[in-house]
């Protein structure tokens, strides 16, 4: 592990560690609003200052650092187990299979989702609690964020399907599934973790934009997506310049995750 | 000597020039705002929405002008008017001598035409709606060329000022409606880009000194849906003025240039919230029974800090709001009604009363439940999100828990008037006519709008028959002061009642440019073009300053 992954490293668990202690650590709860001082800068008493409606901005950063930071990669992460199923198989089986896949991908990377969510959103019962209401929001998200992914899982698959070692492991009697699992799926290992990590800041991001529509987390709840909301206002952040501490958090994490992330060559 | 009274004379001539200028203005120019959507129509009589209605009342020439200052009602094209037979009838004397934008005389078969055309059910005219009173005809009669009555089948309420929205169309142009009487005229029109008003050569007013109006040369009205696009053009000094402004534009533009925002004070329009009181919604028997207590509503208006909504969420660009008619109606708001005080002691004092009791900070109902429910309103409104999670705190402070579910608007509007699949609601009125008949659609108990409990088939309760009652009597009253009468009993009823909790009155917020001359903003709408007649552009922004 080189100095500068170690670093990333240690930046990525202090922001764990301050999330995981957000609870201890808030100056005050995420909610509250100290009416008096609205938009106010930086204080002793509020160190990142207070939003539009006098809430701690410090308090709303750490709650909203845990809402993203464990909703985010669990998106993540269960739309790119869809995305490698999908593409490892279309990629490997090849013929109709990936060309039915490729299709269906195709035919919803081409569907108006936004609509779809918003229609989901309204059928929804309105009396769920707000963390119930989270955990849909990011699981729609989940279920529906995979298609990138599957058009390049699936052109890498192909690139390996013809290559030696598979047909040698092939010639040695292997059958489909453990081609699959033993010797595609750990040869995109890396590639999946790329599509991993991308898609964090992605579906943090649609969370904004949902949360705009009445889709994502509600208030008072925080997350990164609706603190980044303030970002509408430029002539404000200008003013105002440490709004601009979740939109640092957010690259930093990213590009964290990119620095510990291991090599992303595909190795035969 | 004689160069010396030469120069004199000179003088003298070059000053006074000078004062005459400063005094009358200068002509010419083209004004330049935006519209926030495509005008629908250019026919007079079928305005719905604001782009035409900002085209009808720049070009249209009515019989009786509202002053949108004074709220007083102005001779236009008629010199005088008189109402008769208890609303029924009112008779109009014309202006003589005028013409329209091509040149067609002005008579008194214009007015009958337009009445026709007014009336015609063919037609569906949403202005023509507000007059139809009554089963059978109206009848229009031409005593001379120069006068003209009306009789209606029954009453109409507040039937003259009526009249500010209907502009005379020409029976004899073959222009049809884009003939007009109006300051201005429509001479281009471009889809999605523009429409460009000039100048009406025929137009009938004269300023003080007896010079033609209006003073611009012509109106250029961008297409422009996006606000932030319509400020940053402002901005760049590419549109002389706003005609509506929210509170964060407006202080975003006081902060830069502090001389061209101007807020009128409380506006009409009104933000308000409400509990389902729908018999048949598919809500908890004991949420219904909630809503439909008086003491739970009363409770949950005086546990809200409307002052505080004022302050953070409109930036102080806002006043509480008691009611449904606002401050700025100067004739039909009753100034009597008592101004309930934030007291969130005194709301919990009344739940107690009504049975509810504080435990453990969570506030129970007799039967035990907790007092939970959810508020909905529109997505991507950022004001009213605020509102909501300002009253979330507010009554968290009773033990009320509040959420919040924002929803894309036709979801919302399929909950609200369909499914009623809701608990509460916040949303806001625009509201544009002055007169009460206008929320006759709110207040009677079979209305659609009637947003609490809509299309009853007899009033569910008894305040609600004494509001119909109330509401048919003011529209048939015959004269304003037993009509005000009426109306004060509606607004105290509903001040007691609270079926609608009545939030904020927002300010009447424009900018305009300091190029633009003798600008006058007002709380009615158009606020910042009203007197588009009397606007002239300076030479330089220095010259508007002296405004």
């Amino acid at each position: 592990m080189s100095p500068l992954q170690k670093g990333a490293a240690l930046i990525l668990c202090v922001i764990f560690a301050f999330m995981v202690l957000a609870t201890i650590l808030v100056p005050a709860p995420y909610a509250r609003q100290f009416r008096d001082v609205p938009n106010a800068g930086p204080s002793t008493a509020h160190l990142l200052g207070t939003d539009a409606l006098g809430r701690d901005s410090l308090s709303r950063l750490l709650y909203g650092t845990r809402v993203s930071l464990l909703l985010a990669p669990a998106t993540a992460l269960l739309s790119t187990l869809i995305a490698a199923l999908l593409g490892c198989a279309a990629g490997f089986l090849g013929g109709w299979f990936e060309r039915i896949v490729l299709a269906v991908t195709d035919l919803s990377l081409a569907l108006p989702w936004l609509f779809l969510l918003l229609t989901v959103r309204a059928m929804l019962p309105l009396d769920v609690p707000p963390m119930v209401s989270i955990i849909i929001a990011f699981l729609m998200m989940g279920l529906l964020g995979w298609q990138a992914s599957v058009r390049v899982i699936c052109a890498a698959a192909h690139g390996v399907r013809d290559s030696d070692f598979l047909l040698l492991a092939r010639s040695s009697g292997c059958k489909p599934a453990r081609l699959l699992l033993r010797h595609i799926a750990p040869n995109l290992r890396p590639l999946f973790y790329a599509q991993f990590w991308i898609s964090i800041p992605l579906f943090i991001l649609t969370e904004a934009n949902l949360s705009i529509l009445g889709l994502g987390v509600m208030e008072p709840m925080p997350s990164w997506g609706n603190l980044l909301r303030g970002f509408e206002d430029f002539s404000a952040l200008a003013a105002n310049p440490w709004r601009l501490v979740p939109l640092i958090l957010l690259v930093t994490v990213v590009m964290c995750f990119q620095l510990v992330l291991p090599s992303q060559e595909v190795t035969p | 000597m004689r160069r010396a009274w030469a120069f004199l004379v000179f003088s003298f001539v070059m000053c006074w020039s000078a004062v005459v200028r400063a005094e009358s203005g200068q002509s010419g120019g083209e004004l330049h705002f935006c519209l926030h959507g495509e005008p629908k129509t250019f026919n007079p009589l079928l305005v719905e929405e604001d782009s035409s209605e900002t085209i009808r009342y720049l070009t249209g020439g009515v019989l009786i002008r509202l002053n949108r200052q004074t709220q007083a009602l102005e001779p236009g094209l008629a010199v005088s008017w008189k109402v008769s037979q208890e609303g029924r009838r009112i008779a109009f004397r014309l202006r003589s001598g005028l013409r329209f934008s091509d040149g067609t005389p002005f008579t008194a078969e214009d007015v009958a035409y337009t009445m026709k055309a007014l009336m015609d059910p063919q037609l569906h005219s949403p202005t023509g709606d507000s007059f139809r009173s009554g089963e059978g005809r109206v009848d229009v009669q031409l005593p001379s060329s120069e006068s003209v009555v009306v009789t209606f089948p029954a009453p109409v309420a507040g039937l003259e000022r009526l009249f500010d929205q209907v502009a005379i169309l020409s029976a004899h142009s073959p222009k049809k409606e884009m003939a007009v009487l109006g300051p201005f005229y429509v001479a281009d029109y471009s889809p999605g880009s523009h429409v460009l008003l000039r100048r009406n050569p025929n137009y009938w007013k004269k300023d003080k000194g007896g010079k033609p109006l209006p003073y611009l040369d012509s109106v250029r009205l961008d297409i422009q849906r996006n606000h932030d696009i319509e400020l940053l053009r402002f901005r760049r000094g590419e549109i002389h003025l706003i005609n509506a402004l929210d509170a964060e534009y407006f202080d975003r533009l006081q902060k830069e240039t502090p001389g061209v925002v101007h807020d009128a004070g409380p506006g009409l329009d009104s933000e308000f919230m409400w509990f389902n009181q729908v018999p048949s919604a598919s809500l908890p028997e004991h949420k219904k029974n909630w809503f439909r207590a008086t003491e739970f509503r009363k409770a949950i208006s005086m546990a809200i800090n409307r002052a505080d909504l004022c302050r953070i969420v409109f930036g102080g660009h806002a006043h509480p709001a008691f009611g449904p008619v606002s401050p700025a109606n100067q004739f039909w708001f009753n100034s009597s009604l008592l101004v309930p005080k934030y007291d969130s002691a005194g709301a919990l004092r009344l739940l107690e009363q009504a049975g509810f009791r504080l435990e453990g900070g969570a506030l129970l109902d007799s039967s035990g439940n907790r007092v939970e429910f959810t508020v909905i309103t529109n997505a991507g409104n950022k004001s009213r999100e605020q509102m909501v999670t300002m009253i979330q705190q507010d009554l968290s402070q009773i033990g009320i828990k509040v959420n919040l579910v924002t929803l894309d608007f036709p979801s919302l509007i399929e909950r609200m008037t369909r499914t009623y699949d809701y608990e509460a609601c916040l949303l806001g009125l625009v509201n544009t006519d002055l007169d009460p008949s206008s929320q006759m659609n709110v207040w009677l108990s079979s209305a659609e709008n009637h947003q609490w409990n809509p299309k009853q088939l007899k009033p569910a309760t008894a305040w609600e028959a004494e509001l119909d009652r109330l509401m048919r009597a003011q529209s048939s009253a015959t004269t304003d002061k037993r009509r005000k009468t009426d109306f004060d009993k509606v607004q105290q009823i509903v001040a007691e009642q609270q079926p609608l909790i009545y939030l904020v009155n927002k300010d009447a917020m424009s900018a305009v440019s300091p190029v633009v001359m003798g600008s006058s903003p007002s709380v009615l709408n158009p606020h910042a073009f009203w007197n588009a007649e009397l606007l002239r552009l300076g030479a330089d922004p220095a010259l508007g300053a002296q405004k």
